[in-house]
């Protein structure tokens, strides 16, 4: 009833292709844009802004750049933490080495940095497929890592490559409080997730759709594979690299390679698994549900053990919430394969008939 | 000259120790096209059941026994509850679902067994060889040469298994074609019962070895990360690849970690060590570029 396309009538191409095409659509996502750029700050304390919101906005974004590669280009990648960790160091090495250069101009920078290193180690993508792939892209993972703590130069001759980000200075004006930081990141989050949401319905992302459906059929129909599959690197590295620089100077203030882990690598697979795979908002849901739940399982869990009055250290609790994780995987994989996204789907044609579903 | 061979045969023999984890992977792949992130989960699983058996009392044999046991139901369970449910889903989902099967596991094993890291007597001392090093002046472990007599045991058991008996047969129909083995009556749910058993039987084995050697720990699971470059060397449906893979890797990356780092050195200056750590992949991902499918594996052949 409320939530209905019909009697909307296009009547321009324009009117035809928008973003959102449902009127309702676009008044949810202004609203949610307004509630995240005026609501939030006004009501959040500091603690949901350094400890939540930043670092779900900027795994958010991570996992948006994951979603190009493996849910739309469908090719799976199992290094993304360590384009993350180009992003973070490059962004660093801007500031460090080119004088004057604005904050946002040295984060596109490190995308770009890491959109080459993407492609480079996307080359194989060309030749090999699957799991082969993935195997392949732990080269990436393990490689930059190792290349990072190796050579003093990319982290300023620090010891064990830990770098400390420089200070946020936009037009001006430092940006120091957990609020400031998030209405940047949101800002950038919100443009990019933007922009993907476009690139995914362009003819590039159709033609990522087409490889990630059957690569052959989609070269047969005259789909250069070449360029398509390295685009997807490209861009999925992009945002992995921004969001990694975001990860440094707004989130951490200070990283150092080992923190690009495989574990990592692994958190933002399962962010688009559980979220929905080939789903932008999907990303976003996921990474909320991946980074909520070990902090509900850390209230959840000793409630639960005074509950029956058993002993729980906190090994155990880390145990029990690598169980639910798996546990959880593996529920989402047999229950709904498509993810959260999937369940937002359904609710919507729920919602179409609702509250007269006859 | 010497210590290049030194540094060769332990890099061969330490490479068998990957390729019995990397059998673990080819087993299931085989017979089910899934590739089993979990393999090294497991591995860790029946290394800990065996130590945790033997601190409960059991000896040795026992243990052994109770620890495959244990595999063997896991093994079904995970086919019962997991794999069943996923039919007909992409691989890459099936995939994902031994990842996540994969912490399962390492969630609940310490749980069960505890966590701290343990030692694992089978009674192999881990010690040169006196004879090799009195007249060659070579250090090889007593123990590597053990561990690869075990895998060389296996494999032929392997392959007799496959190759003679009834199970086995079923075993390759399956892995050729499903829909061509269900028709002429082959218990397709039994069969991958019986993989995932025998896959656990693998990785306890690959346990015990590893866990004799370096402590039965969580970074068991580890190994599974070092059988994957090895798995695409050889291919991933090849037993004879997972050992020559193995062999190749383990020997490249102990000459990587000698030869390369001082070469750098003198170009870059500073510490270059840790090579190890991706050295195997990226030799595999350059093989990959020349040989697709790795050393062994079925050529894929694409259709529309």
């Amino acid at each position: 009833m409320l939530y209905r396309e019909a009697g909307q009538f296009k009547t321009t191409y324009a009117a035809d292709q928008q973003i959102f095409p449902i009127r309702q659509d676009r008044i949810g996502v202004i609203a949610l844009l307004v509630v995240a750029f005026l609501g939030v700050p006004l009501f959040a304390s500091e603690y949901w802004f350094s400890a939540i919101l930043i670092p779900f906005l900027i795994f958010a974004l991570a996992a948006l750049g994951l979603n190009v590669l493996t849910g739309y280009a469908g090719q799976l990648s199992l290094g993304s933490a360590a384009f993350m960790a180009v992003g973070a160091y490059a962004a660093y090495n801007f500031q460090l080495r080119v004088e004057g250069i604005p904050i946002l101009v040295s984060f596109i920078c490190a995308g770009l940095t890491a959109a080459g290193v993407g492609i480079l180690f996307g080359l194989p993508s060309l030749r090999i497929k699957g799991f082969y792939l993935a195997v392949a892209t732990l080269a990436a993972q393990f490689f930059i890592v190792w290349c990072l703590t190796k050579f003093p130069w990319l982290s300023n001759n620090s010891s064990s490559g830990v770098i400390s980000t420089q200070r946020l200075i936009i037009f001006g004006h430092e940006l120091t409080t957990p609020v400031e930081k998030y209405l940047l990141v949101l800002a950038i989050v919100v443009v990019m997730a933007l922009a993907a949401k476009n690139m995914v319905r362009s003819a590039t992302g159709r033609a990522w759709m087409a490889v990630r459906d059957m690569d052959v059929a989609a070269s047969v129909i005259g789909i250069k594979l070449m360029q398509t599959k390295l685009l997807a690197f490209a861009v999925s590295s992009f945002y992995c690299g921004v969001a990694g620089a975001l990860y440094a100077f707004c989130y951490l203030g200070s990283v150092e390679p080992d923190g690009f882990s495989l574990e990592m690598s692994f958190k933002i697979l399962f962010m688009i698994i559980i979220g929905g795979v080939g789903s932008i908002m999907g990303s976003f849901l996921g990474a909320a549900f991946i980074l909520l739940l070990p902090i509900f399982l850390d209230i959840a869990l000793p409630f639960f053990a005074d509950l029956f009055g058993l002993p729980f250290s906190s090994a155990t609790v880390s145990h029990i919430q690598i169980t639910v994780f798996g546990a959880l995987i593996m529920f989402f994989l047999i229950v709904e394969p498509h993810g959260l996204a999937r369940l937002w789907q359904i609710a919507k044609e729920k919602l179409r008939l609702w509250p007269f579903p006859h | 000259m010497n210590f290049f061979f030194e540094v060769l045969i332990g890099g061969l023999l330490s490479g068998v120790m990957y390729a019995l984890v990397a059998l673990g992977f080819v087993m299931i792949y085989k017979a089910s096209g899934v590739f089993n992130f979990a393999q090294g989960a497991m591995v860790y699983l029946a290394a800990l059941s065996v130590v945790g058996c033997m601190e409960k009392g059991a000896p040795l044999w026992l243990a052994i026994i109770l620890a495959f046991a244990i595999m063997t139901a896991f093994g079904i369970a995970t086919e019962k509850f997991v794999l069943r449910k996923l039919v007909n889903q992409p691989p890459i989902a099936l995939f994902m679902a031994t990842i996540g099967l994969a912490f399962f596991i390492e969630g609940v094993a310490p749980m069960v067994f505890g966590s701290e890291p343990r030692a694992l007597e089978l009674g192999i001392v881990d010690e040169p060889i006196p004879w090799v090093l009195d007249n060659w002046n070579m250090v090889i472990s007593k123990f590597d040469l053990v561990a690869a007599g075990v895998a060389a045991v296996l494999v032929a058991t392997l392959a007799l298994f496959f190759q003679y008996t009834r199970i086995g047969r079923a075993l390759r129909a399956v892995a050729d074609d499903h829909q061509a083995a269900l028709s002429i009556g082959i218990p397709l749910q039994n069969i991958w019962a019986i993989v995932w058993g025998v896959a656990g039987f693998v990785a306890l084995v690959a346990g015990m070895m590893w866990g004799a050697r370096n402590g039965v720990q969580f970074a068991l699971t580890f190994t599974a990360l070092k059988a994957l470059p090895v798995l695409i060397l050889g291919g991933f449906t090849s037993v004879p690849g997972a050992i020559v893979g193995g062999l190749i890797i383990g020997a490249s990356e102990k000459l990587a970690e000698i030869y390369i780092p001082p070469v750098m050195q003198d170009w870059f200056g500073g510490n270059f060590g840790g090579i190890e750590g991706w050295f195997p992949y990226v030799l595999a991902l350059l093989f990959l570029l020349v040989r697709p499918e790795g050393l062994f594996g079925e050529k894929h052949i694409d259709r529309v």
